[in-house]
């Protein structure tokens, strides 16, 4: 194959270059994980997982691998403009695959770690080392072992026990460049016993190029510890974006996730959460707002290893043109992990004759005493409740886009910050109209 | 460790006897174990059976050579032997010449396993017309010669071979190709015997049809084949039973139902699965690989699948419906239960081509013991199937901590107008209901069939009656008061 081919000579013929200034659990990573993107080769149609999701066309561009930093004109704290009003964050950079340190320092609580996954790695190796990769390497998913095989940077935010961060945090990934760009993306997440924050993540693309971007994110919480993490993308049709999330957590732990993609070309999320103690709580939720030819294709995987667990997931699709959706949803009771609950939701629109819907919810239950139930629905607007607005007088078009916004609301409700719910709910009514080209009040997007 | 009231009754329950294990002591035919182009030659020379068939399993078999065995269910198969099989058993009756009169030992089988073959007063035997299949043959067929005066077929393919071939030969692998998969090509270049039916024009067959599978011949494997032809405006309600003797080595069943339904006709096809199931520590047992599958060919046409499966060891078993017709209605029901080792990945395949059609999904598993039961379904809309309406509902009840029940299922869809939903449930029997029973007086072990029966009655009213008291019987045997 030759795309296979491809990666894996440039992971060859690159890898002493890749050594260079790489922290040493970065660097030590790489070799077992290119072993195993070997053995399991780039994903293709005939991978059930990847069934919908075809990588190939994306993967075929030969993107090189962006090894010294490129020069972008402007550092982008100056010209970023799209932060949430009201919402004062600390904003942190990534932009391609590299993390742009700001201007100004930022003021954190004591102990909290954050900033370049590398020189942060070189810095406490002693706090970060044994997180890094910890749960990547083991997973079967060739592309975040291509991740790790070839990851030079990233972003860390590592939350020592007990400390809570008020602030929201907000980390924007961009992709900038005339060139066709891949982007090794890494996030690395820890919050100790008893620590709590929010972070939002963003992805961004500041010109037409055709960019891909393969992640992985791990994220710990320890004992009690409490994670609001809001994802969010809004990039354009020439994107691919790949993202491996990786969750472990711990008793009593409680995350919050929302994934709300508002323009994209391919997206494939996996997520896979693990309940290693009992008490934990995860609540997941995703909405992929679809038109033209983007892809959507989410893939949650909640591992219930221990009992008395809560999780909770609910994903919506809206789609026209000839948009497509993808939800494969797993449950996942291990045996003897009693008292779980879990839920699982899915609900599509498709509003056009083109548009196409793929839904896998599945359960796989090896204990007994659960309550556990999946519902998939997929059907397009009512047209009784289009009557009803019609006979009072809206437009059909304004009806129908009431009606996508009233769908998609339940989604925007879960995020719990305030500011940035009525942001999302302004930006996806602004999407169903077609005003968003791009994000408000940014000057560098063309 | 002193055992709750609750592992009494699970493990009286465990140890439930099989209910049809005798062995019929009759003399039988077979050819050699193994597989292979002159096996294939020797069981079709065996049928007298024409070239274009011989031919048929030919290219059936030579595809199967280049397959693999399927991994994708969530099931633990044992490397099948396919050398060590018998493809061809056929018990011997004592005048051959005299196809009419059949050995009293057969009779005594079928009659121990409540199924006459004596066409004696309709009405005391509810009207039930019986094709009885042992091993590899049909012994019989009641009441062919009054349903041959409304010109309904019913025989065994074999039969219909020589008889009807224009019929047979236009349908056959018309639903299931041999392509289809593993299990089918083998069947396809193997097949046995199995009924054939044919309902004209207008026709309501006015008897349940029905057909009895028995396997009873020592390493031998069951390829039976069924093909039922509706054509316009006609109905049929077609049964079917399986049971086997009780035997340490696993037995083979791979078996094709194909179902024509033409305009306005509709077929309602139960089974009963009750194959044996292996002894408590997963030994024996019958693998029951089974391509069932209904083409809804004609404007409103409809399916309706119905099945309880409390047998087998390993079941793999996917009735689907194609609703090619506009307006076409597709139906599956589905009680699986599952207990010690067995192991059942079982559900259906809705494929909606036609407009406005319309397509129901009722599946409940129960699972017990150290058993593993999954619920494995599609439903797909294709582009031109407007206004297509599915509703899908997977409930699983586990009873015990040691077994798993788990849902697999697909959606597709193609076309904005169609309406899909699914939803499933997974959870242990309800206290309260149980506790509201015994508070009652009512003994654990009597609430537990009684919530379990109230749990699958959904499914188990779409029995026609004769087989509806079988099937509660069945249900309470295999799990009344199996609480965890």
């Amino acid at each position: 194959m030759k795309a296979q081919e491809t990666y894996s000579n440039l992971f060859k013929n690159y890898r002493e270059v890749l050594r260079l200034s790489a922290a040493r659990a970065l660097d030590g990573a790489r070799d077992t994980a290119f072993a195993r993107f070997e053995a399991l080769g780039l994903p293709t149609g005939k991978n059930e997982d990847y069934r919908y999701c075809d990588l190939l066309p994306a993967l075929e561009v030969d993107y090189g691998l962006n090894l010294f930093r490129m020069g972008i004109p402007a550092h982008p704290g100056e010209v970023f403009r799209c932060d949430v009003p009201t919402l004062s964050t600390r904003l942190f950079f990534v932009v391609n695959d590299l993390y742009y340190p700001n201007k100004k320092p930022i003021e954190l609580p004591e102990g909290v770690v954050f900033g370049s996954l590398n020189e942060q790695l070189k810095a406490h190796p002693e706090c970060l080392e044994r997180y890094y990769n910890a749960l990547c390497s083991q997973s079967q998913d060739a592309m975040a072992a291509l991740n790790t095989a070839m990851v030079q940077d990233g972003f860390v935010l590592y939350i020592p026990a007990g400390v809570q961060v008020e602030q929201p945090l907000q980390l924007v990934q961009m992709f900038q460049g005339d060139i066709d760009i891949m982007a090794t993306r890494r996030l690395l997440v820890v919050l100790e016993e008893g620590a709590s924050a929010q972070l939002i993540v963003c992805d961004h693309a500041m010109s037409t190029a055709k960019y891909f971007s393969n992640q992985v994110s791990e994220i710990f919480l320890g004992k009690g510890a409490r994670l609001e993490y809001y994802e969010m993308e809004m990039t354009h049709d020439k994107v691919t974006r790949v993202s491996n999330t990786y969750i472990s957590q711990a008793a009593d732990s409680d995350l919050l996730m929302n994934n709300i993609g508002l323009e994209n070309g391919l997206t494939r999320n996996n997520v896979e959460l693990i309940f290693q103690e009992a008490g934990a709580k995860a609540d997941l939720s995703g909405l992929s707002l679809l038109s033209r030819q983007q892809l959507s294709d989410n893939h949650v995987v909640v591992n219930h290893k221990a009992g008395g667990c809560n999780s909770n997931q609910t994903f919506k699709y809206v789609m026209d043109g000839a948009a497509r959706g993808v939800f494969g949803g797993k449950v996942l009771v291990q045996p003897g992990a009693q008292q779980t609950v879990a839920l699982q939701s899915n609900a599509n629109l498709c509003t056009s004759k083109e548009a196409r819907m793929h839904a896998m919810p599945q359960l796989e239950i090896y204990a007994d005493d659960v309550t556990c139930s999946h519902g998939s629905a997929t059907g397009q607007i009512d047209e009784n409740a289009l009557f009803y607005m019609r006979q009072r007088g809206l437009s059909e078009e304004e009806a129908r886009m009431f009606l996508k916004f009233a769908f998609a609301g339940d989604i925007v409700e879960r995020i719990s910050l305030k500011p940035l719910q009525a942001r999302v709910r302004m930006l996806i009514g602004k999407r169903f109209r077609g005003e968003l080209s791009k994000c408000a009040e940014c000057n560098i997007c063309p | 460790m002193e055992k709750s009231p609750d592992q009494h009754i699970i493990e009286e329950v465990t140890s439930g006897e099989y209910k049809h294990g005798f062995v019929t002591d009759i003399e039988t035919e077979v050819i050699p174990r193994g597989l292979s182009e002159e096996v294939v030659r020797l069981i079709s020379a065996k049928k007298e059976e024409p070239e274009w068939l011989l031919e048929f399993r030919l290219k059936a078999f030579r595809y199967w050579q280049t397959l693999e065995t399927p991994t994708w269910a969530h099931l633990n198969i044992p490397e099948i032997d396919y050398q060590d099989i018998i493809y061809y058993a056929a018990p011997k009756t004592e005048s051959d010449e005299n196809q009419e009169e059949i050995d009293p030992e057969l009779l005594k089988t079928f009659d121990k396993l409540g199924i006459p073959l004596e066409e004696r007063d309709r009405l005391l035997h509810g009207g039930t017309a019986v094709d009885a299949v042992m091993d590899s043959v049909s012994v019989k067929t009641t009441y062919k010669e009054n349903l041959a005066e409304l010109g309904i077929i019913f025989c065994s393919i074999s039969e219909a071979v020589k008889e009807h071939p224009d019929l047979v030969r236009q349908y056959l692998g018309s639903v299931v190709p041999y392509r289809d998969n593993y299990f089918a090509a083998l069947n396809c270049a193997v097949f046995s015997d199995g009924s054939f039916v044919y309902i004209p024009k207008g026709v309501r067959c006015p008897m349940e049809l029905s057909t009895y599978f028995r396997i009873n011949a020592v390493n031998t494997g069951q390829f039976e084949r069924t093909l039922i032809v509706a054509d316009d405006d006609s109905y049929v309600s077609y049964l079917e039973g399986c049971t086997a003797p009780i035997r340490d080595k696993s037995q083979l069943h791979a078996a094709i139902v194909e179902i024509v339904v033409n305009e306005r006709a509709e077929v309602k096809y139960s089974t009963v699965q009750n194959w044996y199931p292996g002894d408590k520590n997963g030994k024996g047992g019958i693998y029951n690989f089974v391509s069932k599958r209904c083409l809804c060919k004609g404007y409103r046409s409809k399916v309706s699948w119905t099945q309880v499966e409390t047998g087998s060891a390993i079941t793999w078993k996917y009735p689907s419906c194609v609703l090619q017709g506009d307006e076409s209605v597709g139906e599956f029901y589905s009680v699986a239960v599952t207990n010690n080792h067995q192991q059942a990945d079982t559900g259906t395949k809705m494929i909606h081509l036609g407009r406005n059609t319309k397509s129901t999904i009722v599946s409940k598993g129960i699972s017990a013991g150290k058993s593993q039961n999954s619920y494995r379904g599609l439903v797909r809309v294709a582009s031109s199937a407007d206004n297509a309406r599915n509703h899908s509902q997977c409930d699983s009840l586990l009873m015990g901590d040691a077994c798993g029940a788990h849902t697999f299922p697909y959606i597709d869809i193609n076309n904005n107008t169609a309406m899909v939903e699914h939803e499933a449930t997974t959870s242990k029997i309800n206290e309260e209901q149980l506790f509201y029973c015994q508070q009652r007086g009512i003994s654990t072990e009597e609430a537990v069939g009684l919530i379990v029966n109230g749990y699958a009655k959904e499914v188990l009213n779409k029995l026609p009656m004769e087989f509806a008291v079988e099937a509660q019987k069945l249900l309470s045997v295999s799990l009344e008061g199996s609480v965890g």
